[in-house]
Order: C-alpha cells, then structure tokens, then sequence
C-alpha cells in the first residue's frame, strides 16, 4: 500500500476508535477522553504556531484560560446556549492572539518566548484579581450538560460526540490550511525568512495571522475543556500547563496534524497514573516518562509512524510535500541554525 | 448479644430483599460502593503543595478505619478508605470527585478537605445524590441551608460558633473590650470576623480597628503596627498557621502588650508556637474541643491511650502527637458511629442516620457531643472550650460553652 492510500486508512481507524471509544468506559474515563480531546484542539493550534511557522510560545495556557473563562461567564452571566459560546471563546482568543502576535513581528524566538512567558505567569493572578467576574479564588460552577433525550446517550457520552466533532471539524480546517499555499508559506517563514520574503511571502500578515489563528484554537479547545469538567479556577490554568502544551507538541510530533492527538492523551493520562504509582513522586515519574519517551521516539509519535509507513510504502513519499516539511522540522530547524552559525563562525 | 446479632443479621437481609420492590428510604436499589463485606469511602486531601501538612489528617483516618476493620469492620462490612491528593486546588478536587464517584464508585466521600475545595465539588456530589460527609472545613455554609445541600455536612465547630464564643469570653471577663481584628482576605476570615461582629453587638466589647491580609502576603507587618497604634487592648487574631506565627512574632518584638486571642485554626503548638518560641506564646487565649494529644493532661485518658497505640499500629508513619492526626482520627470514629446506625445500607439511609445523630465521640473534649437534628441543625459539633498556653501547653479554662451558628 502505498503512503497515499495509508493515510486516509490510518484516519479512518483513528475515527472508528473514537466513535465506539464511549461505549466500553465508565462516565468518569469517558469524561478523560473528552477531555483530551479538547486539549487536542489546543494542542494543534500550538503546533501550527511552533511546528508549522517556528514561533515560540510558552503561553498557550492563558489562551487556552482565555476561551474557557469567556464561555464560562457567557453561559452563566449572559445565558448563552453552551455551544453558541465556541464561537466566542474563540473570536475572544483569536483576538488576542493578533494583539500578542504584534510583538512576533519584531520578536524571535528566546524573546518572543519570554513576551509569551510574561502572559502565562500573569494570567492566574488577573484572573484572581478580577473577581467581579470571574469568581476570584472560588472558581465558577457550570451545571451540568445533559444529553438530549433524541440522542438516547447518557450525558458524558453526548458531551463526549459534541467535543469530538468540535476537534474533527478543527482537525480537517488545519489539515486544509497546512496542506495549501498558507502551510507552505508558513513552513517558509520557519525555515528561513529571508528566503520566504524573497518569494513573495507577506510576513507580518502570515505571522499575526498563524498566531490568531493558533489562540483560537487554544480558546475553543479551553471552553471544551471546561464544559466538560463543569468548573473552573485559578488553579486550573497554572504555567506548568503551558508548557505541558509544548511536551504535547514534541510528544505527538512537531508540525504534524495527528500528531496533537497522541500529545493531548499523553498529557491528559500520564500525569493520572504516574500519580497512582505513587502520590510524592507524581512529578518525577512524569519527567522521567517524558525523557524516556524522547530518548526512544526523538521525532515523536508521528515520526515513528513516518518511520513504519516509509519502510513498508516508498521510501521517499513523492506524493507528499507535507510530510517531508513535518520531517524535517526538528532537525531542519536546526540544521537552519547551526548552518547561520557557521555563517556567523567565519 | 446472640440474639441481637441475629436481629442485625435478619434485618440487614430484609434490608436487601425490600430493595428489589423499590424499598423505603426513598433509594431503591442498592447503592454502589456497599456490600455485605466491604464500605467504599472516598477522600480529596493536599497530600502535595503548601497545604500538604494537612496529610496528617488522612493518616489519621486511615488508622480509625484500620482499627475498626481489624475488629471485624461495621456490621461485618470492612472500611475501605480510597484518598487522592488534590494539592489544595480546587480543580484538582473536582477531578478527584468525580473519579471516586464515577469510577471508583465509592459509597460516600468522607472529610474532603479545604473550604474552597468542598464549594467547588459539592453542587455535583448533591446532583449526583453521593454524600459529602464530615467535610474538613469550618465554614458555616455547611449547615447554614440543608435543604439545598441535603448531602453535605461539616464536622468540626463552625467559625461563626468559634467566634460567639470569644465574644462570650470577653463579655463575661473584660467587657469594656477595645478589640483590634487580622483577618485573612477570604471566606474563612470573613466568616469568622463576621460571626463575632455579630455577636458583640449591644455589649460594651468594640472592634477598634480592622485589618486584613492576603494568603500571598510575604509580611503583616505594618497590618500590626496600624492595630498596635489604634489603642486596642485585646487583639484577635484570625489567620491561618503561617501568618499566625508571624503575628505572634512581630506582637512579640514590639511594645503593644493585648490581650491575645488566636483562632483555633493558628492554634497548633508544634507549627506554630513551637517556631516562635513558647515564651513568646505565653497567656495567649484560643479555643479547642477534642483532646490535645501532646498535653500531659489527657496521657493517663483511655481514649488518647487508645488512638495512640493504634495510630502507632496502622499507621506508623504518622506522628501520634500531631492534633492533625488526632482530628482525622476523631472525625473517623464519627463516621463509623454515623455507619453502624444506617437502617440499611443505602446513601439516603447514611444522611439520615447522620442527620439524627446526637453521640459522644470518646476523643472529643467531655460534654461535648455530636448531635445534628435534620433541616433544623446542620452543624454537627457546635461547643467548644476556651483554652490558654501557660509557657508550655494549652491549658483547659472554665467549662465548655454552647454557640449555636444559627439563633433557632
């Protein structure tokens, strides 16, 4: 079989697993689930920023906070219908998303990073701050979504169906968007922006906008994930989530589109069980899982996929633009790098 | 006693076949988390973070819950106790909730700890008809309105208890009291502050003067010098084990010389007046109600001999001397009592046999009870004792004083 035909097959059984998924757990693993896959959204819009266009950011998190504060107060405040709220949380996020991709026009990667740094660690102390409307350090409540009665599902099943389909419609958009003329402009800009600019590519447009684009995605992934959990506090958005943000990225494979999948789950049930090894030493079991994975799978999830399919198909997918770009990127980037080093060296 | 036994066995049987034919009690069917053998209890509890010195309190628990297992359980049933840390943040609670609930399936949640922890989980627990029994806070919320949160109760005195009762012990022993008040910023420090504003009102006993602080404060402080300056003779002191020490230590170094009352919650000798040093702690006045396992005045009482040995036992990690394990141990023997009186092994029945409960628990200072009384009291322990720290150990003062959080 060759990669092109594989491809759609692989997605195919991904959509399968996740279809039946809720019918053999119990309502609380369901719930993980949905979970997961609102981070997936987060996720993939990170990658489009980090993996696809070589910006760095280190504060998805408060994005990701941004979306789920905006649906909270516009379900509870305001009594909009909680699906009516994406839309929101997610024009609220891609706007601030412009705003903070302004400084990306002058910024580049360890200080941008810092920039981002900056919103992160301040987010859950504005939130506290600003507690007329979002409940200070005592969180907000969101009742409970209940399936309607046509469906036949139990509720955690229906959030679940909603969630995903939510995560399928953002995963087929940003597989179209990679796939054209913006992801090669994008992956252009990452390789090397002079080159870009010689050809033709608007910068500053294609900057702004993949950040936009990226905190809507954060935005609409924080309202799901809230939904889903039914609270929400200060403490729910710490730094360290943006920066589990970026595992999930390397984890699943930079600049791919499956590839937020495997982050997401990873990031949603390794924490759970390392704690259920042992409560004191969750933290270490993590990292260590983390370093592990890296050592064994330097190219993530998607690149040991990469890894099977080009043994059994051709070797050198000619079909396939993308994937080469996606597997170039971490060393490509790198490569980049050192070549202007060496530059610079002489 | 064969007889009896007999009895309990019929009953507990009747109790089964009834729940096929939608038996009393409004439950039904049997609730998940109980057999004939086995009580699933869940608990929340910071076993990491800055909060994590509250593990002492699952600790304790734990130990009451093996000791009562190893003379054969409740009604032959062992208690299992399921805990997962929740390092004091609210969401980390909600997650832990659910998880009991829904999958570990647990019959009840037993003394999840935290204020803000047990607001966050205790819509869902009512929606989902799980008890949330003996949370480990003190917020009047618990009992203040039962019929909308029939599930939830507290367990130890309530703020607003606590509070009436130092604005007792000043009207009875200086009742011109000028009264300068720390509060920490947030519901715990308000509710206290609250209930003793209340309280003096009509007596010659004043508040002078107020300030508050953050949990995030580094210092308090230029808080303390604005009260030493107000000209109060009485100083009350509602904080939390950190800024507790703090204050005593800045009172200590300057020249304002109050009346010192420090709030239950500050009153730990081992974390806080241990650190800043017990001369600096001496009159200070504060209030307790279940026996204080490092004062000599209980080592010769059966109860604390008891709890000792067996925390030794089952839990030999745990420091016996630590009133947080005692705590856990206390509101653990509680929850069993509550367990032995259920009428069948049903949720519903488990908050009707706590609703109804009016017990001594041996742990718990004499004359003071456990006794609840449907919608009408929701607070389980509401008397307390006022205490004073000679130099070396709080010493029990007069006798245990009632202060219901809600005037009937």
């Amino acid at each position: 079989m060759s990669a092109k035909r594989l491809r759609p097959a692989a997605w195919g059984v991904v959509v399968l697993l996740a279809v039946l998924l809720p019918f053999f757990f119990n309502a609380y693993r369901v719930g993980q689930f949905t979970q997961a896959a609102a981070l997936a959204i987060a996720v993939l819009g990170l990658n489009l920023l980090v993996g696809y266009s070589g910006q760095i950011s280190l504060g998805h998190g408060a994005f990701f906070a941004l979306g789920a504060y905006a649906s909270a107060i516009s379900i509870t405040d305001l009594g909009v219908p909680y699906l009516l709220t994406l839309p929101i949380a997610g024009a609220v996020c891609a706007l601030a998303g412009f705003l903070l991709g302004l400084p990306a026009l002058r910024l580049r990667g360890l200080y941008l990073a810092l920039v981002t740094l900056g919103v992160a660690i301040a987010t859950p102390q504005i939130i506290k701050r600003a507690d007329g409307l979002t409940g200070g350090t005592q969180g907000m409540s969101l009742d409970k979504i209940t399936a309607p009665a046509w469906s036949g599902l139990a509720d955690d099943q229906w959030l679940y169906f909603v969630t995903l389909a939510v995560a399928a419609l953002m995963f087929v958009v940003a597989g179209f968007l990679v796939r054209g003329r913006v992801g090669r402009a994008l992956v252009a800009i990452r390789d090397n922006e002079i080159a870009a600019r010689t050809m033709g590519v608007d910068l500053a447009r294609f900057k702004i906008g993949v950040f936009a684009v990226s905190a809507m995605y954060a935005g609409v992934g924080g309202a799901l994930f809230t939904i889903s959990i039914g609270f929400l506090a200060p403490e729910s958005f710490p730094l360290a989530l943006s920066f589990a943000f970026l595992a999930a990225i390397v984890v699943g494979g930079l600049a791919t589109i499956g590839g937020a999948l495997f982050g997401a789950l990873f990031i949603e049930f390794v924490p759970v069980y390392a704690a259920d090894v042992d409560e004191a030493l969750a933290g270490v079991i993590y990292g260590g899982v983390l370093i592990l994975f890296m050592y064994l799978l330097p190219g993530g999830v998607m690149g040991l996929v990469r890894r099977i399919s080009s043994t059994k198909a051709t070797p050198r997918g000619t079909d396939d633009a993308q994937a080469g770009a996606g597997h170039r990127l971490g060393g490509g980037a790198a490569d980049a790098g050192a070549a202007r080093e060496r530059v610079r060296a002489q | 006693m064969v007889a009896l036994l007999t009895l309990a066995l019929l009953a507990s049987g009747c109790g089964r076949s009834d729940e096929g034919g939608g038996g009393g009690g409004g439950g039904g069917g049997s609730d998940p988390g109980i057999t004939d053998k086995e009580i699933k209890l869940g608990g929340s509890y910071p076993f990491s973070g800055p909060a994590s010195a509250y593990r002492a309190i699952a600790d304790g628990a734990k130990a009451q819950f093996d000791f009562v297992n190893s003379k054969g359980g409740v009604d032959g049933r062992k208690i299992s106790f399921q805990t997962l840390d929740d390092a004091y943040e609210p969401p980390k609670a909600v997650a832990n909730a659910r998880r009991l609930v829904e999958q570990e399936q647990v019959f009840a949640l037993f003394n999840t700890l935290g204020t803000p922890n047990n607001l966050a989980i205790w819509d869902y627990l009512n929606q989902q008809k799980v008890p949330q029994a003996f949370v480990a806070t003190g917020a009047s919320s618990w009992g203040a309105d039962v019929a909308s949160h029939p599930y939830t109760t507290g367990w130890q005195p309530n703020y607003v208890t606590e509070a009436k009762i130092y604005a007792d012990y000043l009207k009875k022993n200086k009742e011109n009291a000028k009264v300068a008040v720390l509060y920490q910023n947030d519901g715990f420090g308000k509710d206290l502050l609250g209930g003793f504003e209340g309280a003096i009102e009509g007596s010659g006993v004043q508040v002078v003067a107020k300030e508050s602080y953050e949990v995030t404060d580094p210092t308090i402080t230029s808080q303390i010098r604005k009260l030493a300056g107000s000209g109060a003779d009485t100083f009350l002191n509602i904080t939390t084990p950190k800024f507790s020490a703090l204050a005593i230590a800045t009172i200590a170094k300057s020249d304002w010389k109050p009346l010192h009352i420090l709030n239950n919650v500050g009153a730990s000798k081992t974390l806080v007046l241990k650190p800043v040093g017990f001369e600096n702690a001496k009159g200070i006045i504060s209030t307790t109600y279940f026996k204080d396992p490092d004062s000599p005045e209980w080592a010769d009482d059966e109860a604390m001999k008891e709890y000792k040995d067996n925390v030794k036992k089952f839990e030999p990690r745990a420091n016996p001397s630590d009133s947080f394990t005692a705590y856990g141990w206390t509101a653990a023997a509680t929850m069993v009592k509550a367990l032995d009186d259920m009428k069948e092994p049903t949720r519903d029945a488990l908050m009707d046999s706590i609703r109804s409960m009016d017990t001594e628990i041996p742990m718990l200072l004499p004359g003071i009870n456990v006794k609840m009384d449907g919608e009408s009291d929701g607070y389980p322990i509401e008397a307390m004792q006022i205490m004073e720290f000679d130099g070396e150990n709080w010493k029990l003062q007069g006798d245990v004083i009632e202060a219901a959080a809600q005037d009937e």
